[in-house]
């Protein structure tokens, strides 16, 4: 388990980056925290030739409020910096996203794995794709032909693929507005491993009534989805078990060693309606 | 047993300074000067001839140094025997590297040695190796299915071990004629004992001492040294075992790996130091696995819940090979010997088969089939107590054997234990605490809390006699110790056993200083080198206090007899009036006569002139320990809480209660500790860890991510009580404490999670236990 | 100029390593990880590795107060961080408090994961000096052990957190310091 040989070259700023990446092309990839890539590549399952780390472009590790209440994510801010919040800029508007960081695997790979990293990987089962599907995010890439906003709808093409060319640097991630009543909930066998079935949900609620909300769910297809049945339930003045019970009927999660599509739908149901009570009672 | 002042008190341990400040020295810690790296091309396929192995773009690599096949080393097979007609046992050998064919996709075929280990991987992937593929056999029904390709050309369907036993006069009749017949059929999963530290080994050729030195991680030193010298065809003389400091053993290093011996002809062949460490993918895939069994018991009772009866069908898939030195025989006849266990079993008949499957060989893992017959046989009471209508901890105190020694339907003779005492003791903690209570409440509420119980007994200190009525041709049990002391009055002490976690350098230092009358902080143990000690079986089977720890202790008496001796000689007066304390001789009649031991070695060994004719110069001494008896049984019951979640089917352990006994313990706390990791061990293969294999042989865990080992997360807390029935047969009143935790906690958490399934009216009887499973259970009624 | 050829293999590069205070220069191919470097160029065994996939965490090490798996690192990444081991925590023969804890509590067997669970610890509390018993058993969570069951770790942690949080307390209490919050 000894990677295949690479030659290896530190990115001193993004243009300087995404300079490198046009030069490498297909053979090149961009290691930030290496939390997914460094263990694949020990495998022998990933052998890029070239590795272009941007772990030490400063720019990228910011982490702050818009003015109009958004909250950006620079690409290289880390999960732990995330959960512990240093400058309390999170808030109560953006709790949820404090609150799921505990779900991705363990500190050790906290401390290291970043935002940005996580959402190029695009797991179909990571939080940080979940959170930005259900919250709307925007992502800000840079490539040689310049930088250019991606809404989050267009950007998770399917396993392990994005919209970002191989030449693009995702270097924030956009959360437009705050989400005080969002949760995010999975399930798996053992603690901080990959979700067998995650969800995340963010309720729109006045007055202590719930009025609609997004509800996104993970480990049900190629990549995070949003469930609209289930979103309907919720701006129709449906129950939690009603929304719930739409969300695992909407999906047909293939079926692996870890469940069958029946018992994924299942989990489905009782995430969707755990993420509600969740998302409702903050 | 001597009023001792150091045995049965949690002494610090001694192994703890340098492995809290990282100055262990673990094998991938060596670093030898030249030193190469190995690692192995590995069959791709699960059953097939090999075609060709064409190493010469391996030899190209840069980095690679050399690269080897089964011709080019011309090394001896490896075949474990068992003194049983061919009708019963099917020796098969296991090649160094695959010669003519592969049984296992990881099966070792080559060997790649380079300067470092990325380079050996670069190596790898340049070998071309060409296989005429054969229908593999991937399952217990295929393999036994007829006209079923043959793993093994000389094992008839697949068969390696078939015995027969027991079958009691009449045991039909009183099935036919029971008031009760319950049956289980249980499956386990294939397991990984999973020592955190893989298996590997530095080897090198010695020219001044014309030595192979092997310095491999192995719980069997010598047995490694037995092979090595045949395989390779060199005096056993002329190999060395030497053990480094070990991560983990729990018997998947208590059999002689293919590795090791490659790995050693390597560096015999290029008169250069190879180390090879086994990387986690090929740990988890292509390394000795464990505990895939097959289990259709039924049991007799009668209206008062005795058990009248025992009927059992054993099958175990030990995969492509047989162990050396226990065979495939070890798992079979473990479960048909010992089934009956704690409980007064009238009539038993037993079948027990190994097979063998395209799958990665099988090695004794912690248990060694208790795990699974225990789960069966307490599966069997709990259901029988259900049809009943009976209390199930009532149902076993009824069974449990009370009079010791009680000799068996199984001929065993079984010595005094505490199996009453620990179920009611057990019971009773579960009870105060209120958890029946809580049970209540909670169905109350719609949630399914369940509470379940294992009682069971291990034999430990298996001696030389039980070993050969399995009939085993290597025949493990005695040890041996030497303890010396030198001028400074400091003792070494020599074991044949291998600690590799179990905190021997404490406890057998505690031996031997309360034997002594010494300071422990004198006391070294010198363990795993085979240039030390004539020979030694090692550490498994829970014998390492129990029979090392006797030979120790005989040794160090021998010593304090010859300290006497000198002491007495000196005095004028007879050795009976000398005592041992503090460190020197005294006169009994006048304490303040003292002869320190730096006196006496000053005597023994630098003014031997002064010893009287009959005392030869040196203190040292040397004892053998064995077991002439059935060996001792260390018991326990263990007391599950469970929850079971609705929504996930996700089992949580509220509670966990252990109640056990192994005798003297020599160190609490060290004993508290094999019980923890041992229930921790138990509970994972309860609801967490399974290699598959798909029909292609295709093992499913090659990661951590498909092979759950639980984290804290998981395993909860254990409540632990001791209670102590000194064993008559060992030197220290010790039993065995190594196994039982993970002997009883299948069973516990099992009955536990039925327990809480009772309203749904399924039983689960397979393990792992996956939340999947549980789900479905619970949730039957809203699907249909 | 960038080089875009493929590697030769064996291509290696000069890296300075920042590990228990002493600065390192090491010559080594860019694909060796953090571990492998520790261990086989500074001969820093006390660091082990144990699934070279991120998982059971024998690998853990400090890289600027954090815990982090030094197998999901190549030493590369680690020019310019500062690095610290197990090797760290004991002066001498004196074991240091968190390590005495693990002894006390009988918190590990073999001892090869005991390096990484150490690692851990040490750098959690310092980020959480009033960590939880329950905090702490979630972050125990992160490595595997096969021999203790986990609980004496548990408990060994949670019972160094304590002993620091009583000497911080009664040194706070002497105004011999100012330096607890």
């Amino acid at each position: 388990m000894k990677p295949a040989p690479f030659r290896y070259h530190r990115a001193p700023d993004v243009d300087g980056a995404t300079r490198l990446l046009a030069e490498l092309g297909d053979d090149a990839k961009v290691i930030a925290g290496g939390q997914s890539l460094v263990a694949m590549m020990n495998f022998r399952l990933a052998r890029p030739r070239h590795l272009v780390d941007i772990a030490g472009i400063r720019e990228l590790g910011r982490l702050h409020r818009d003015a109009d209440g958004g909250l950006r994510i620079g690409a290289l801010t880390t999960h732990h910096t995330v959960e512990t919040d240093p400058t309390g800029v999170l808030g109560t508007g953006f709790a949820v996203l404090r609150d799921a960081m505990g779900w991705i695997g363990h500190l050790p790979i906290r401390t290291r794995g970043t935002v940005g990293g996580s959402i190029a990987h695009a797991d179909a089962t990571a939080e940080w794709c979940l959170l930005a599907v259900v919250l709307g995010a925007e992502f800000v890439a840079r490539g040689p032909r310049g930088e250019r906003r991606i809404p989050v709808a267009d950007f998770f093409l399917g396993y392990y693929t994005t919209a970002l060319a191989p030449d693009e640097l995702l270097i924030e991630i956009v959360f437009p507005r705050p989400a005080p009543h969002a949760a995010l909930t999975e399930f798996a066998e053992r603690r901080g491993d990959f979700a067998l079935v995650a969800a995340a949900v963010d309720l729109d609620i006045e007055e202590g009534t719930v009025r609609g909300g997004r509800v996104a769910l993970g480990g049900v297809a190629a990549a995070v989805v949003r469930v609209p049945e289930a979103e309907a339930v919720l701006a129709g003045g449906g129950s939690f078990d009603d929304c719930a019970s739409a969300a695992a009927a909407a999906v047909e999660p293939p079926a692996d060693a870890s469940g069958s599509t029946h018992y994924r739908k299942e989990l489905v149901r009782t995430l969707v309606r755990r993420a509600c009570e969740e998302a409702k009672s903050r | 047993m001597k009023e001792g002042k150091l045995v049965g008190r949690s002494v610090a341990r001694r192994e703890d300074p340098r492995l809290l400040s990282g100055r262990g020295r673990f094998v991938d810690d060596i670093a030898l000067p030249g030193m190469l790296h190995a690692q192995f091309v590995r069959s791709t396929v699960a059953h097939g001839e090999i075609a060709s192995v064409d190493l010469s773009a391996v030899r190209h690599v840069p980095g690679v140094v050399a690269a080897f096949t089964a011709d080019d080393l011309e090394l001896g097979d490896i075949t474990a025997q068992l003194g049983r007609p061919l009708s019963e046992y099917v020796p098969t050998a296991m090649p160094v590297l695959a010669r003519d064919k592969v049984r296992y996709v990881g099966e070792p075929v080559a060997i790649v040695v380079a300067r470092d280990a990325y380079a050996a991987e670069d190596g790898l992937e340049a070998a071309k190796v060409s296989y005429t593929t054969l229908p593999p056999v991937t399952s217990e029904e295929a393999a036994l299915a007829p006209g079923a390709p043959l793993v093994h050309d000389e094992a008839a369907r697949n068969t390696l071990v078939d015995v027969s036993l027991f079958a009691t006069d009449g045991i039909d009749e009183i099935f036919a004629s029971a008031p009760c017949v319950v049956h289980v059929e249980s499956r386990t999963g294939r397991q990984n004992a999973l020592p955190l530290e893989t298996r590997g080994v530095v080897a090198h050729w010695d020219d001044r001492e014309e030595q192979l030195v092997v310095q491999t991680c192995t719980q069997v030193p010598h047995q490694v040294r037995t092979v090595a010298s045949r395989s390779l065809r060199l005096d056993e003389r002329a190999v060395r075992v030497v053990v480094p400091d070990m991560g983990g053993g729990f018997g998947q290093k208590c059999v002689v790996g293919r590795e090791e011996i490659a790995a050693a002809a390597a560096a015999l062949r290029l008169r250069r130091p190879v180390k090879w460490i086994e990387d986690r993918k090929d740990a988890l895939s292509a390394s000795f696995l464990a505990r895939e069994q097959h289990y259709q018991v039924r049991a007799a009772f009668g209206a008062d819940g005795r058990i009248l009866g025992l009927d059992a069908d054993v099958v175990c898939d030990m995969g492509a090979y047989s162990c050396y030195p226990f065979t495939a025989g070890i798992e079979p006849l473990m479960a048909s010997a010992e089934m009956p266990g704690v409980y007064k079993v009238p009539a038993y008949r037993v079948r027990g088969r190994a097979i063998t499957t395209n799958k990665a060989p099988t090695a004794p893992y912690r248990g060694v089939s208790r795990p699974q017959y225990v789960m069966v046989v307490e599966r069997l009471f709990e259901r029988a107590a259900r049809e009943l209508g009976l209390d199930p901890v009532e149902i076993r105190r009824r069974n449990v054997i009370t009079d010791f020694p009680y000799t068996g339907v199984n001929h065993i003779t079984y010595d005094p234990g505490s199996y009453l005492e620990s179920l009611n003791l057990c019971e009773r903690l579960v009870q105060d605490e209120g958890w029946y209570e809580k049970q209540a409440a909670a169905a109350a509420e719609g949630r399914h809390l369940g509470i379940g119980y294992a009682c069971f007994s291990e034999r430990t200190g298996y001696g030389s006699t039980a070993f050969a009525q399995r009939k085993m041709q290597v025949v493990p049990g005695f040890d041996i110790s030497e303890v010396r002391m030198d001028t400074s009055g400091a003792v070494t002490v020599t074991t044949g056993t291998m600690s590799h976690g179990q905190s021997h350098e404490t406890t057998m230092a505690q031996i031997v200083a309360d034997e002594l009358g010494l300071d422990i902080a004198k006391v070294r143990l010198h363990q795993g080198d085979t240039d030390r000690i004539t020979y030694g079986w090692g550490t498994f089977a829970s014998r390492s206090i129990t029979v090392g720890g006797s030979a120790v202790r005989l040794a160090a008496a021998k010593l304090g007899d010859k300290l006497r001796a000198i002491a007495a000689a000196r005095w004028g007066i007879d050795a009976d009036e000398v005592e041992l304390t503090d460190g020197a001789a005294r006169r009994r009649d006048d304490t303040s006569e003292v002869l320190t031991y730096e006196d006496i070695a000053d005597i023994a060994y630098l003014r031997a002139h002064l010893l009287p004719k009959d005392i030869e110069p040196g203190l040292a001494a040397t004892a053998t320990f064995d077991v002439f008896t059935d060996g001792t049984f260390s018991n326990a019951t263990h007391g599950v809480v469970v929850e079971l979640h609705q929504g996930t089917g996700q089992v949580e352990i509220l509670r966990y209660v252990c109640v056990e006994d192994c005798g003297v313990a020599i160190n609490p706390q060290v004993v508290e500790g094999q019980c923890r990791g041992g229930i921790a061990q138990g509970i994972a293969g309860a609801l967490f860890e399974q290699v598959t294999y798909d029909d292609m042989g295709e093992p499913s865990a090659t990661s951590f991510m498909d092979y759950k080992v639980p984290t804290a997360h998981e395993i909860p807390d254990v409540l632990i009580h001791h209670l102590e029935t000194p064993s008559a047969f060992t030197e220290t009143g010790a039993k065995g404490a190594g196994e039982g935790g993970t002997i009883g906690a299948p069973a516990a958490v099992l009955n536990a999670v039925n327990d809480a399934l009772r309203p749904t009216g399924v039983e689960l009887d397979h393990t792992p236990v996956t939340p999947e499973t549980v789900h479905r259970a619970l949730n039957l009624e809203a699907a249909s | 100029m960038t080089d875009t050829t493929a590697p030769a293999q064996r291509e290696v590069q000069l890296i300075t390593l920042d590990v228990n205070g002493e600065q390192h220069e090491v010559i080594t191919e860019p694909r060796r990880t953090l571990v492998d470097v520790l261990r086989h160029e500074l001969r820093l065994t006390g660091t082990h590795v144990g699934c070279e996939h991120g998982i059971c965490g024998a690998c853990t090490v400090l890289v600027d107060d954090r815990p982090v798996r030094a197998c999901l690192m190549f030493a590369a990444q680690a020019e310019g961080a500062r690095i610290r081991t197990v090797e760290s925590l004991s002066e001498g023969d004196q074991l240091g408090d968190l390590q005495q804890a693990f002894s006390t509590h009988h918190g590990l067997q073999c001892g090869f994961c005991t390096p990484g669970f150490l690692m851990l610890a040490e750098g959690f509390l310092a980020e959480r000096p009033e960590a939880t018993k329950e905090e702490i058993r979630e972050v125990v969570a992160a490595n595997l052990c096969r021999c203790t069951g986990y609980q004496t770790i548990v408990e060994a942690i949670d019972g160094c957190a304590q002993a620091r949080r009583r000497a911080c307390a009664s040194r706070c209490d002497s105004k011999e310091s100012d330096v607890c919050s």
